[in-house]
């Protein structure tokens, strides 16, 4: 009652500041925001903060409460593995925009990307950046591998995390191809053409694995649903787990590995 | 090694001054203490039932006649620390259960310190917190990445061919960029040999890297073995690639890109 009477005394800026305060006292505020949060009330810069905000969010505790000084160097890293993963996640969510516009039928898919890129708000914009963002992703997993070998942090104990790491080479290089098939198109149809007729080279068996690929002897329509399906639901579901593996692995095996 | 903290250690200095001040007037310091001692002593005898009290007494006697006995010395021990610097009659007599001096009932021996009885194999590391210095980096590297790629899907449009057509083939065909490389060796090799073998072998000898390099070092005047495999390694499917992308025109015949124009599509 006496902070409201004193409330009438000030203007507008102690009146707003009134309401921010009853706002993040309020239960349902309190039960947002865990404590340590930035939004939560009587927020201070202090080490047991610090150490809330990691904790307490469900994104950040990916990372430890505190890292090795020189990990935290740009040069170090070069954030290549951190952007490959930002990568991913933004082309998880451009891929999922692009499949409310998308039908992989041979007689439609051209047609949806077309229509996609021509009629529909930032359709162009965000195919293409789905398109630039898939070839970054690949770039930036290559580098990142060949940050990883010139530091020697492949070495014990973070064998197996290489390993891992190895994998989720191939599985950017499949998620990246069969995309490429999607938007079938000249350019489409005929690299992959050549790039499973390679496959097909594989012996013993080779046409077994061609078969299975394509959904038949040749590159069609049931190719196109099969590659969709891989694109969109399985390599991204496969991957995302060999990913929890390798981040969890980075942590287990002591952080990031240390300076030369 | 864990250091005391500093409040900690000034305080036990003053304590250690206060104690020698005290030792130097031994007449004035445990006067205070004595009729304390004394009244709780024998409050403490009263309290206590006369057939313990006579046990403790011949117990005493046993011990001070049978010499440097273990038994006795554990017994008397007590007692006389228990009587402290009120070294009175009454206190001597007293069982183990009067307060030392202030009142206390335990007192600090010594202060053992950790490195003296642990062996700490941790050496402390430099280290920040991932809130704000680490978040802050992650963040700012995220936002540019995310401006880089808006701005040049702004400017450069994904292409988009024809309808794909299985009965017009394009001259050049060409596989994906990261395939290029592949295709590249398709022409100096055997189908099976370079698309299944050499691809093979570079997948398998990059996943058994960290099991053949048994060089512990992290440090590279040590590895320049191992750097210039991988180096090789890098540059050769580099200039593959580079070569598959901008050095083959139709028919995948080589061509020099200033001549003949591209013919490349990402």
């Amino acid at each position: 009652m006496a902070k409201a009477m004193e409330g009438k005394g000030g203007g507008p800026a102690q009146k707003l500041a009134e309401l921010t305060d009853r706002v993040q006292g309020s239960q349902a505020w309190g039960s947002i925001f865990r404590p340590g949060s930035i939004f939560r009330k009587g927020y201070t810069d202090s080490p047991r903060n610090r150490s809330y905000v990691i904790m307490n969010s469900v994104l950040y505790h990916l990372h430890p409460v505190k890292v090795k000084r020189h990990a935290v160097k740009v040069s170090y890293t070069l954030c290549l593995g951190g952007l490959s993963f930002f990568l991913f996640i933004l082309l998880t969510v451009t891929g999922i925009f692009l499949m409310f516009f998308y039908r992989p039928e041979a007689t439609s898919a051209w047609n949806d990307i077309y229509r996609l890129q021509t009629s529909v708000a930032f359709g162009l914009l965000v195919r293409n950046m789905h398109r630039w963002a898939a070839h970054l992703m690949v770039l930036s997993v290559f580098l990142h591998m060949a940050r990883v070998f010139y530091h020697g942090a492949y070495k014990p104990p973070r064998e197996f995390n290489w390993v891992i790491g190895v994998i989720l080479l191939t599985l950017t290089l499949l998620l990246s191809f069969t995309g490429y098939l999607l938007p079938w198109d000249q350019l489409a149809l005929w690299a992959v053409t050549v790039g499973t007729n390679m496959m097909g080279y594989t012996p013993v068996f080779g046409n077994q694995v061609r078969f299975a690929l394509l959904g038949g002897a040749e590159i069609g329509t049931d190719t196109l649903l099969r590659w969709y399906v891989l694109h969109v639901l399985m390599l991204p579901f496969v991957i995302v787990i060999f990913m929890a593996v390798h981040f969890w692995r980075v942590r287990k095996d002591g952080g990031i590995s240390g300076p030369l | 090694m864990t250091e005391i903290p500093e409040h900690l250690r000034k305080r036990a200095e003053e304590a250690r001054k206060k104690a020698a001040g005290a030792a130097a007037s031994s007449g004035d310091a445990p006067a205070p203490a004595a009729p304390e001692g004394g009244s709780g002593g024998g409050e403490a005898e009263s309290k206590i039932p006369a057939h313990l009290l006579e046990r403790a007494r011949k117990a005493r006697e046993k011990a001070s006649g049978g010499g440097d006995e273990g038994g006795g010395v554990t017994t008397a021990a007590p007692a006389a620390a228990a009587a402290g610097g009120t070294a009175t009659a009454v206190a001597t007599a007293a069982p183990p259960v009067a307060a030392g001096p202030g009142g206390h009932t335990q007192r600090l021996l010594t202060v053992v310190k950790s490195g003296s009885i642990q062996d700490v194999k941790a050496t402390p590391q430099d280290k920040v917190h991932v809130w704000p210095h680490l978040l802050a980096i992650e963040f700012v590297a995220s936002l540019l990445c995310l401006a880089f790629l808006l701005v040049f899907s702004i400017f450069v449009n994904a292409p988009l061919q024809v309808l794909a057509n299985p009965n017009l083939t394009p001259n050049p065909s060409k596989a994906p960029w990261y395939f290029l490389g592949l295709q590249e060796l398709l022409t100096m090799f055997h189908p099976m040999v370079a698309g299944v073998t050499i691809p093979g072998i570079g997948l398998f000898a990059l996943i058994l890297a960290p099991y053949t390099d048994r060089n512990p070092s992290n440090k590279p005047e040590d590895r320049k073995f191992a750097i210039s495999i991988f180096t090789v390694f890098l540059m050769f499917w580099a200039v593959l690639v580079i070569i598959g992308s901008f050095f083959r025109g139709p028919g995948f015949n080589f061509v020099f890109p200033w001549q003949s124009g591209l013919f490349f599509d990402l």
